[in-house]
Formats: C-alpha cells, sequence, structure tokens
C-alpha cells in the first residue's frame, strides 16, 4: 500500500467512527433542542420556583387533563378533573389518582406531554408527582396534587392546552432515567 | 454458484503468466477488481431474486382482499426482509459490483487502491444475508417490524431474532463502509497522470460523492441499530418514555440516515444514464460540469431533508415548511439532471440498442417517481399520503424503474466488455419490454389505490380495492418472471455464447474502459494511458 494510500485510508476511517460517535451524540443534541425549542410537548421536568414573579391576568385558558397507562395494566390511573380554565399567571391545583392494582409494592413514573408542543416552554409546574417516581404499596391509592401556572408569555394563539400523563410501571427504568433529571425532581 | 462457469479473462495478453488462480480458490483470495466486480454482480442479483421471490408472497396474498395464503405475521417479515435485501442486498451490492468493474478502468488505474479489503468487504456480506434470512426460519420470526425497524415495533415488541438482524445490519454496513473507503482512495490516488477532476466520467463523480454519503451515514445506521439492540437487551432507554426516551427520536436518528441512503441508491444511477445517453444519442454529454455540481448539491440537500419522512409525527409549523422547502429544492438539482439527458438526446442521432431502451425507460419513469416524491414533499397532502399505497408507488418508482432499470442498463451497456461477446438481443429486447410493461401494471395502480387510502404494510384490504390489487399481483408476477429471462441471459453471455465484440463495442462510446481489448484482459492498465 502506497503511503498517499495510507494516509487517505487513515483520514477516512477517522471520519467513520466520527459519524459513529455522532450517531450517539444525537441524543443529546435531540433533548436538549426539544428542551429549548419544546419542540415535541416532552415538558422540562423539574420545579419552578413558586414564588417566581408571577403576572396574573384576565386571559384565560382551558387545559384538559388525559391520563393512560402503559400496556402491562398494573396501575388505574385517573384524572380528578377532566377540564379546568385557569387565568394565566395564576397557580391552580389539580389532583391525579393511582391505585396499585397488584399485591406487590410498585414504582411508578409517569412522563408528561403537552399538546400544542411549543405551549409546553409556559407551562410551569410547582409541584408534580411526575418529577420523580413514587412509591405504591400493595392495593394502595394515592391522590397525588399537581401545582402549576401559565406563563405570561403564552403566545396569543393558544387558547387550549393538553396535558397527558402516561403511567410507566418503573423497574429498571431508575437506572436508566436521566440523573440528573432525577434529581432536579427531587430538590 | 454460477460464477465459477464464468473465467472472462484467459485472454492472451502479456499477464498471462499471472493470471488467475484455478477452481474456488480464486474466487475466495481474489484481489482482482473484476473478479469481485463479478462477485457482487452474481451476488446482487441472487439477492434480487430471493427478495423478489418475497415480493412475489406479498402480491400473492394482496391478489384477493382477506387472509389466504400466508398469517399476517409472516405477511409482516416478508414486506421487511424484501426491503432489507433489495436496499442492502441487490441494489446497493450491484453498484457496488459496477463501482469495482468500471472505476479503475474509466480511470485509468490498474486495480482498486485497497485489494485486500475489497476481498473481504465482498466475502462479510453473503454471510450478512445468510444471517439475515436464517432469522425467517428461527422461533419468533425474522425482523416483522419493516425495513426502517421504528421502536417501539424493533425493541418492546419484537422477536429476540431481532438481535441476529442487527448484527446482520451491522455487517452490511461494515461492508459498505469499506466499499466506499475503496472507491474514495482509488479515485483521489489513483487516476492517471492527466485525468483531471474535470475529465473524469459523470459514472466515476456520482460514485466519489455517493461514497462521501456512504461513510457519512452507515454509521450513523449503525449506532442507530446499535441503541435498538442495547434498548432490546440491556435495559437503556434510547427509544422508551418510560425511561425519558423518546420514540420519535428513533424516526429523526433513523432517518437522518434514511434520507442520504436513497441518494445513495440513485445517484450511481445517474452516472450510468450519463455514460449511456451520450453512447447512443452520438453526442457528448450536455452540460457536464452542471451534472458534477447537481450531483454535489443533492448529496448536500440530502442531509436536510430528512424529516419529510416524519411529518405527521406533530412538528411545530415550522418544522414542516423548512423540511417541505428543502425537498422541494432538491427537485431543482434532479431537474437539472433530467434537462440535460433530454438536451443530450436533442438532435442526436439516436438509436435504440437495448442499454438505450432501458436508459430512456429510466429518464421517464424516474421523473414520474420524482413527480409523486415532489407530491409527498408538500405537508399538508402528506397527511393524507402518509403510510399509504401512494408511497409505496412513489418509491417502487424511483427505485425499480430508476436504480434497478439503469443496473440493468449497465449490464447491458457493459457486458460485452466483461465477456468479450455480444448478448442474445433478441432476449434482452424481450427482458425489456415485458419489464417495461409489467412494472407499470405492477406500480401504477398503485398510485390510485394509495389515493384511495389502501394502507401499506397490511396483508388485507377493503373490498373497493380489489381490482386494481389483482392487477398489481398479475403486473408483479409477470415482472418477476421477465427477470428470468435476464438471468438466461446472462448465463448464455458468460458462457461465451454470442458473437465476439471489438474492444469498442458501440460505435458512439467514449472512455478509457472501450480502450481496452473484449473481454477486458485480467489486468488492465498496468501502465498507466494517456489521457488527451
Amino acid at each position: 500500500m502506497t503511503r498517499a494510500n495510507l494516509v487517505l485510508l487513515r483520514k477516512l476511517v477517522l471520519v467513520v467512527f466520527g459519524m459513529f460517535l455522532f450517531g450517539f451524540a444525537l441524543v443529546p443534541l435531540y433533548d436538549t433542542f426539544c428542551e429549548i425549542t419544546g419542540i415535541n410537548g416532552r415538558i422540562i421536568v423539574k420545579a419552578e420556583d413558586s414564588d417566581a414573579d408571577k403576572v396574573v391576568s384576565d386571559r384565560r385558558v382551558k387545559i384538559q387533563f388525559l391520563v393512560k397507562t402503559d400496556a402491562k395494566n398494573e396501575f388505574d390511573f385517573k384524572s380528578n378533573q377532566k377540564f379546568i380554565e385557569v387565568k394565566i399567571g395564576e397557580l391552580s391545583e389539580v389532583s391525579f389518582e393511582v391505585k396499585n392494582k397488584t399485591s406487590s409494592l410498585q414504582l411508578a413514573q409517569a412522563v408528561p406531554s403537552v399538546s400544542p408542543g411549543t405551549a409546553s416552554l409556559y407551562l410551569n409546574k410547582t409541584e408534580c408527582f411526575c418529577f420523580s417516581q413514587q412509591i405504591l404499596q400493595a392495593n394502595e391509592t394515592v391522590v397525588y396534587p399537581m401545582r402549576f401556572f401559565i406563563d405570561e408569555d403564552l403566545p396569543e394563539d393558544i387558547s387550549l392546552l393538553t396535558l397527558s400523563y402516561t403511567l410507566y410501571q418503573a423497574q429498571s427504568v431508575q437506572a436508566s432515567y436521566s440523573k440528573s433529571e432525577l434529581d432536579k425532581g427531587a430538590s | 454458484m454460477t460464477t465459477l462457469t464464468e473465467n472472462p479473462n484467459v485472454a492472451a495478453t502479456a499477464d498471462t503468466h499471472h493470471g488467475p488462480a484455478k477452481g474456488l480458490k480464486r474466487w475466495l483470495y481474489t484481489t482482482n477488481h473484476k473478479d469481485i466486480g463479478s462477485l457482487y454482480l452474481w451476488f446482487a442479483f441472487i439477492m434480487f431474486l430471493i427478495g423478489g421471490a418475497m415480493a412475489m408472497v406479498i402480491r400473492a396474498e394482496l391478489f384477493q382482499p382477506g387472509l389466504q395464503i400466508v398469517d399476517p405475521h409472516f405477511f409482516n417479515q416478508m414486506t421487511t426482509v424484501h426491503g432489507l435485501i433489495m436496499v442492502f442486498g441487490a441494489v446497493m451490492p450491484a453498484f457496488t459490483g459496477l463501482a469495482n468493474w468500471m472505476i479503475p478502468m474509466m480511470i485509468g488505474a490498474p486495480d482498486m487502491a485497497l485489494p485486500r479489503m475489497n476481498n473481504f468487504s465482498f466475502w462479510i456480506l453473503p454471510f450478512a444475508f445468510l444471517i439475515l434470512i436464517m432469522t425467517l426460519f428461527m422461533e419468533g420470526g425474522g425482523p416483522a417490524f419493516g425495513w426502517t425497524f421504528y421502536a417501539p415495533l424493533s425493541t418492546t415488541y419484537s422477536s429476540d431474532t431481532t438481535a441476529l438482524f442487527v448484527f446482520s445490519v451491522h455487517i452490511m454496513g461494515i461492508s459498505s463502509i469499506m466499499g466506499a473507503i475503496n472507491v474514495i482512495v482509488t479515485i483521489w490516488n489513483m487516476r492517471a497522470p492527466g485525468m483531471t477532476w474535470m475529465k473524469m466520467p459523470l459514472f466515476v463523480w456520482t460514485w466519489f460523492i455517493t461514497a462521501f454519503l456512504l461513510i457519512a451515514v452507515m454509521p450513523v445506521l449503525a449506532g442507530a441499530v446499535t441503541m435498538v439492540l442495547t434498548d432490546k437487551f440491556f435495559g437503556t432507554s434510547f427509544f422508551d418514555a418510560a425511561g425519558g426516551g423518546d420514540p420519535v427520536m428513533f424516526q429523526h436518528i433513523f432517518w437522518f440516515f434514511g434520507h442520504p441512503e436513497v441518494y445513495i441508491m440513485i445517484l450511481p444511477a445517474f452516472g450510468v444514464i450519463s455514460a449511456i445517453v451520450p453512447t447512443f444519442a452520438r453526442k457528448p454529454l450536455f452540460g457536464y460540469a452542471s451534472m458534477v455540481y447537481a450531483t454535489a448539491s443533492i448529496a448536500l440537500l440530502s442531509f436536510v431533508v430528512w424529516a419529510h419522512h416524519m411529518f405527521t409525527t406533530g412538528m411545530p409549523l415550522f418544522g414542516e415548511l423548512f423540511f417541505m422547502y428543502c425537498t422541494m429544492l432538491i427537485s431543482v438539482p434532479t431537474g437539472v439532471k433530467v434537462f440535460n439527458w433530454v438536451a443530450t438526446l436533442w438532435r442526436g442521432s439516436i438509436s435504440f440498442e437495448v442499454p438505450m431502451l432501458f436508459a430512456l425507460a429510466f429518464i421517464v419513469l424516474f421523473t414520474i417517481g420524482g413527480f409523486s416524491g415532489l407530491m409527498l414533499a408538500i405537508t399538508p397532502v402528506d397527511f393524507q399520503y402518509h403510510d399509504t399505497y401512494f408511497v409505496v408507488a412513489h418509491f417502487h418508482y424511483v427505485l425499480v424503474t430508476g436504480a434497478v432499470f439503469s443496473i440493468i442498463a449497465a449490464a447491458y451497456y457493459w457486458l460485452p466488455k466483461w465477456t468479450g461477446v455480444m448478448y442474445d438481443v433478441t432476449l434482452a429486447k424481450a427482458h425489456f419490454w415485458c419489464s417495461l410493461i409489467s412494472v407499470n401494471l405492477l406500480f401504477f395502480p398503485m398510485h390510485f389505490v394509495g389515493l384511495a387510502g389502501m394502507p401499506r404494510r397490511i396483508p388485507d384490504y377493503s373490498l373497493q380495492f380489489a381490482d386494481f390489487n389483482q392487477w398489481i399481483s398479475i403486473g408483479g408476477f409477470a415482472f418477476g418472471l421477465s427477470q428470468l429471462i435476464f438471468l438466461a441471459l446472462l448465463i448464455k453471455a458468460c458462457r461465451k455464447q454470442g458473437k465476439p465484440v471489438d474492444a469498442k463495442v458501440w460505435d458512439g462510446a467514449e472512455g478509457l474502459e472501450w480502450e481496452v481489448a473484449s473481454p477486458a484482459p485480467y489486468h488492465t492498465f498496468s501502465t498507466p494511458p494517456k489521457i488527451k
């Protein structure tokens, strides 16, 4: 093999390895991009400071709550409100009820999603059971409060928000759920 | 294997004394670009027939509404493995085979730059497909989640043979990455003196650009299948919402590979057509430089359009507009190409030899596929077309009457150079007309059933689609049978049944490959040729 071929071969192999790593780098890039732009409705899983300056205005938006569970059918999960109407900036509280249908201890993780996706940037939660995994004793029913307010910067064209929670049975999830997000949730 | 009967090279040249080894070892140990090219081409053809047989199963099941021949799970395996085999086993290896045979001869190089790697990159390929096809006979069946292996279908809901699917895709990826590296190094370092960049034949240019696309995106595919593997078997949550992942992210990563991949399968086809049309129009190619720039712009644009495969996932308006406009932008350089081919034909002394027939069919039918692609690019209407037979019609027009027709055209164009004899032209014309009519009967009505709402990848359909599906199936069987004519013709040609041909097989042909004897001697351009 000539020297020129070897030099070029090395460079191209480097490109290949670089692109393999880039494939994995897309994962954090995707998360960051979605978090900044709110594109896919994955809301930031952390508590807002409830003492933040909130401007309460007369503008009202409707909020719809949807709940579902994963296919494993370990939990009954329901929302105690289907719809509420809130003033922008006003702190509101709703509640959700989870029943562990099994006769063993279960870990549950709720994953929120907002539609339209861009609205997720303006839905600020001060308290949510989705911030961390919840422990449910055998056959236990727990009512979880959720407090939130809508940021005043919510775009004018949005008058209806849908907040959907999917409740998953969490076992191996603890290990893989991004640690920083769990820490943020715990604080 | 039929390959063994083919021995195109014991010609009386100065190199006879160190010609090829005899028997099976010749093919196992060969580092000769022509041998490896033949191996790739035969392998691709065998895979084309196997993948085609799976398409026959699909069309047999869809001949009538209702479930009659196979159960839905097996149907899903057929659509999946048909797609994987045709993409990675037929079209890509066929183009690599053409590259191996033709690029060194076109640029005046004695061989590929990295001949041992060349041998390795071919010989791992049969094992990849052996593994993939084996999974069909295992417990749980083969992959049944579509060739796009969307999570969670390929993670949560797939059978354990997914691990084997992942390994086989890894091997295919490594093989085509090595092939691509070889092409780049050959073209970069081994051009004959005087073969400047802008004197290279367009087939060499298009393959050069394709090879860069390959090394850029095949590693991303390798990453995606690796994530599927770890999600399914090792408890990671790249695509699992319960663990903080996101299944939509799978689609982004996959199509970041997948869209450049479709240009990997069509850019070399553009090169083939750009070689054939001037030969039989007896005019130099119109707009050579614009062809090169158009190819490069298509390649660059292919990296910023991937999300047009995912308009219905719920993107914000800005994203939909961005991907819609970028996708439409690709039709500009593609239009330049089609314009240049037509302008080359304009006032040419056209004759209709078989490669030209396939090339002309390519230009018309590929353009139809391009137009349906433009329709799919329009976001609001894509919500109607998404996941219907309209999409199936679109990508079969660009891949079958596009990529596959160009490969067949290339085979008819260069086969006399490879074997030294003219193939049976009557059979070839029969092959062309049977293929042309049946392929349109096969794919054209798919536009209509798609627009009427028939979903793809489903083994059953509503009654109103029955008539069209019967025609489609008949077209499918006819197209499948037509390819057996091609098989017969190839076997005859490789057994040297036919009239011997001159070095310059076609009177209008230009290029270095026509300056070496026919059949091309085992070693060509051991001393570099003079470039005018």
